[in-house]
């Protein structure tokens, strides 16, 4: 450690480049940070959809809705431990780009099988199941639009029309949040009974769900229930196709399709070639001194020193500009949300990556710090103060 | 000067081949720069051109008011009719109004790329909206015939999902239907549909005698409002009407609302990043050119020159780079057909990649751009290096 004053007035021996080299790894691992939350949004919460849950949708299209009666029916079959519905409302608050994702379904079923994902106050819950014009909304959107408990919003309903073709006033009953990293805190959950009365019964559309969400006792026997399932509704009107929520999610993001994955390959190339000069440029400084290596040799330092010597302040570039950049971006993510404003609920700094981000500053300084101070250190003395 | 500056930049520049692989360091930073920016608005592009293409401009489209799409728009049977008598409404040689109510849904199909299910629109039609929609034409098998479970594909529906061809059984749900043709309308929306006779249709969605929107053409460009104001003042009609290049303008509103904000935090980030990849390429250049140019000095070249030819040679660095990103941009992505998940319409939209002149241009400007940033801070320190010191300089 005593020869760490060696390090640092090389480092700033010259300041301009090591100024500028710490920046350009900076926004490479800023570029890097933003990458992965655009990476998990694309997945839309692949990872966090719940592997003991199912769902149920028309077999045709989500678009069809299913009978009411199914819930009994399901319900019944062995292994289905609980069972909730939602109709999807698309709704929209003053301005139609004000939209995020409103929904009719019971409460009380509804916070049974999300306990995690929609956390609300006992109290608030209570008052949501005894209030029919009532309806909770995420912490998100609430902030958003500065809803409070208790206020009255109205929604205009791009679906479903009031008779009188007026917006739809919900009383905020409560406000969920939840303590699952990515969790899309945006939703608005309202009675189903309240949409219910609007739904004239010849329509034909009455009493009918887009989608059921069932638990089950052992995810193991997932698979069978589903089929079994899907065979006791084969042949009616309303055939149903039954998988795991994760599977409906993975789907889904599929269908976003190859866009996500060609903007991450493209910021992978930009994050590379960025590197690539920083790099180049942390290894020519250290080249460049090939023959003040030599003294140091000359001197009576092993070559195991000078390895270290250089690889450190190699490492010091690399770890100043990746973890300020790393830094930034995750702040950025995490108090700055996300940047669309609503079309992306689950921007975040995933754990995992942030891992891979901080192995890849660390792998950036020794790379560009051991091949040219293993050459230099593997250089006859004699030559190597010649050199240059 | 002028010729003190010619020399110099000339030396500059023949020397660029003796110090290859800095400078080609250089060139690969802002190439990646620009391919990245011109991949990720072409995406942008190819979403727009899309939505231009199936905005013709003698349509006009009517839905229900409140609804901004027409997968949420719904319109009874007798509103229907009520619509096809308004004024303004062109009428075909035997006078019947060239209108076209249809009714859009989507249908879970299997995409080509995935294997996975996806939604794909299917929009029920009756014979009156081949006269309305004029670009479409049936380039494989033949039109639908009414009255018949039969079906024409969009020429990019079928390169997005599997099974599409002519001759084929598609069965959804208690439906079986049999695919008879393929159509292209100009590369507008309606070739990633799938359209069906919407009488057909109709039952088979519980839908009874209702639709979702009315397509019709005006009898002149000018006849727009002449429409609109009598649909939104008739009391026996809850409508709006929207020009057909204004509606597509807006159902992609989300979609490019995404791409060119993520695109434009990439590139900006990218940007700033490559310019300080091109600040410390050019530093490393002159730096190791040290003795040479305090050489130069000394023999009494001024210091104009000197910062005129390192920002010269930036300049020309930064231009092969442009030049070679956007090439493999253009290369790589233009025309790549890919399809997505349109959320305002709730179903895929498929479009190509367009590499336009204008990112070109752009692109090219920022390479430039970033040439003239990575070149000045390095050669205002040639120009200001003391003789003395700089000819010591090891």
């Amino acid at each position: 450690m005593k020869f760490l004053p060696i390090v640092w007035r090389n480092l700033l021996r010259r300041k301009f480049r090591t100024f500028f080299t710490i920046g350009a790894i900076f926004f490479a691992f800023l570029l890097f940070g933003v990458l992965m939350a655009i990476k998990s949004a694309f997945a839309m919460g692949v990872d966090m959809a719940g592997q003991g849950r199912l769902m149920v949708i028309d077999k045709v299209s989500i678009i069809n809705p299913l009978p009411a009666s199914y819930e009994q029916q399901i319900r019944q079959i062995e292994g289905v431990t609980d069972i909730t519905h939602a109709n999807w409302f698309g709704g929209y608050y003053q301005d139609v780009r004000n939209q995020f994702a409103t929904f009719a379904t019971d409460p009380e079923s509804w916070l049974r099988v999300y306990p995690k994902e929609f956390e609300v106050p006992e109290d608030q819950k209570k008052a949501w199941i005894a209030d029919r014009t009532g309806a909770i909304v995420g912490a998100d959107t609430a902030k958003k639009y500065g809803w409070k408990v208790g206020q009255r919003v109205p929604i205009q309903g791009t679906i479903y029309q009031r008779p009188d073709r007026g917006p739809w006033e919900f009383t905020i009953d409560g406000i969920y949040d939840s303590k699952i990293k990515g969790a899309d805190k945006t939703n608005l959950l309202f009675n189903y009974q309240f949409l219910r009365e609007t739904i004239p019964a010849q329509s034909g559309f009455r009493d009918r769900y887009n989608w059921y969400v069932f638990t089950v006792a052992d995810p193991d026997r997932a698979p069978e229930i589903a089929a079994k399932i899907d065979a006791m509704f084969a042949n009616s009107p309303s055939e149903t196709k039954t998988n795991t929520e994760k599977a409906f999610v993975s789907e889904w993001s599929k269908q976003v399709g190859d866009i996500g994955k060609i903007m991450m390959w493209i910021v992978a190339m930009a994050m590379f070639t960025i590197l690539l000069v920083a790099g180049n440029t942390m290894a020519q400084a250290i080249r460049e001194r090939t023959n003040e290596l030599a003294v140091l040799k000359t001197l009576g330092f092993t070559e195991g020193r000078i390895l270290s010597l250089v690889l450190l302040e190699s490492i010091a570039i690399a770890i100043v500009g990746g973890g300020l950049g790393l830094a930034l971006s995750y702040a950025f993510i995490t108090i700055g949300g996300d940047p669309t404003h609503g079309l992306l609920p689950a921007f975040f700094f995933p754990t995992p990556q942030i891992i891979v981000g901080v192995l890849l500053v660390l792998g950036l300084g020794i790379a560009s710090g051991f091949f040219p101070a293993w050459q230099a250190s593997r250089l006859r003395i004699v030559d190597a103060l010649r050199r240059n | 000067m002028l010729s003190q500056i010619i020399a110099v930049t000339g030396v500059n520049i023949r020397s660029i081949p003796a110090r290859f692989g800095s400078s080609t360091v250089a060139v690969i930073g802002i190439a990646g720069v620009v391919l990245v920016f011109v991949a990720v608005l072409s995406i942008a592009e190819g979403v727009a051109a899309t939505m231009k293409a199936s905005g013709d401009p003698g349509l006009v489209l009517i839905l229900r008011a409140g609804s901004d799409t027409e997968m949420t728009s719904g319109l009874a049977g007798d509103a229907v009719r009520v619509i096809q008598d308004a004024p303004g409404i062109a009428r075909d040689s035997a006078g019947a109004p060239m209108t076209s109510p249809e009714l859009f849904v989507v249908v879970d199909h299997p995409l080509k790329r995935s294997g996975t299910a996806a939604n794909v629109p299917l929009r029920g039609v009756s014979p009156e909206a081949f006269k309305v929609h004029e670009r479409l034409k049936i380039v494989e098998g033949r039109n639908l015939e009414f009255g018949k479970n039969e079906i024409i594909a969009g020429r990019a529906a079928t390169r997005q999902f599997v099974n599409l061809n002519v001759g084929t059984k598609l069965t959804w749900g208690e439906n079986t239907w049999t695919l008879v043709g393929v159509f292209e309308e100009g590369g507008s929306v309606s070739e990633s549909e799938l359209w069906c006779d919407v009488k057909v249709l109709q039952p088979a969605y519980r839908r009874g005698n209702s639709y979702q929107s009315v397509y019709a053409r005006l009898s002149s460009p000018d006849s727009f409002q002449q429409l609109k104001d009598s649909l939104t003042s008739n009391p026996q009609l809850t409508v709006s009407a929207m020009r057909a290049p204004d509606y597509y303008g807006s159902q992609t509103e989300t979609l490019q609302g995404i791409i060119r904000t993520i695109g434009g935090i990439i590139a900006v980030l990218m940007g700033i990043g490559a310019v300080f990849g091109a600040v410390i390429t050019m530093y490393t250049a002159v730096a190791s050119r040290t003795r040479e140019i305090a050489t130069l000095r000394a023999l009494g070249f001024g210091s104009v020159p000197v910062v005129v030819s390192v920002i010269v040679e930036a300049v020309l660095l930064g231009i092969v780079g442009g030049v070679i990103g956007g090439a493999i941009a253009w290369f790589a992505f233009d025309g790549f057909e890919t399809a997505t998940m349109n959320f305002q319409s709730f179903s895929q939209i498929a479009f190509k990649f367009a590499v336009t002149p204008q990112l070109l241009t752009t692109a090219l400007m920022i390479s430039l751009v970033m040439g003239i940033a990575g070149g000045l801070l390095p050669a205002i320190r040639a120009a200001r290096l003391p003789v003395v010191t700089a000819l010591r300089e090891l």
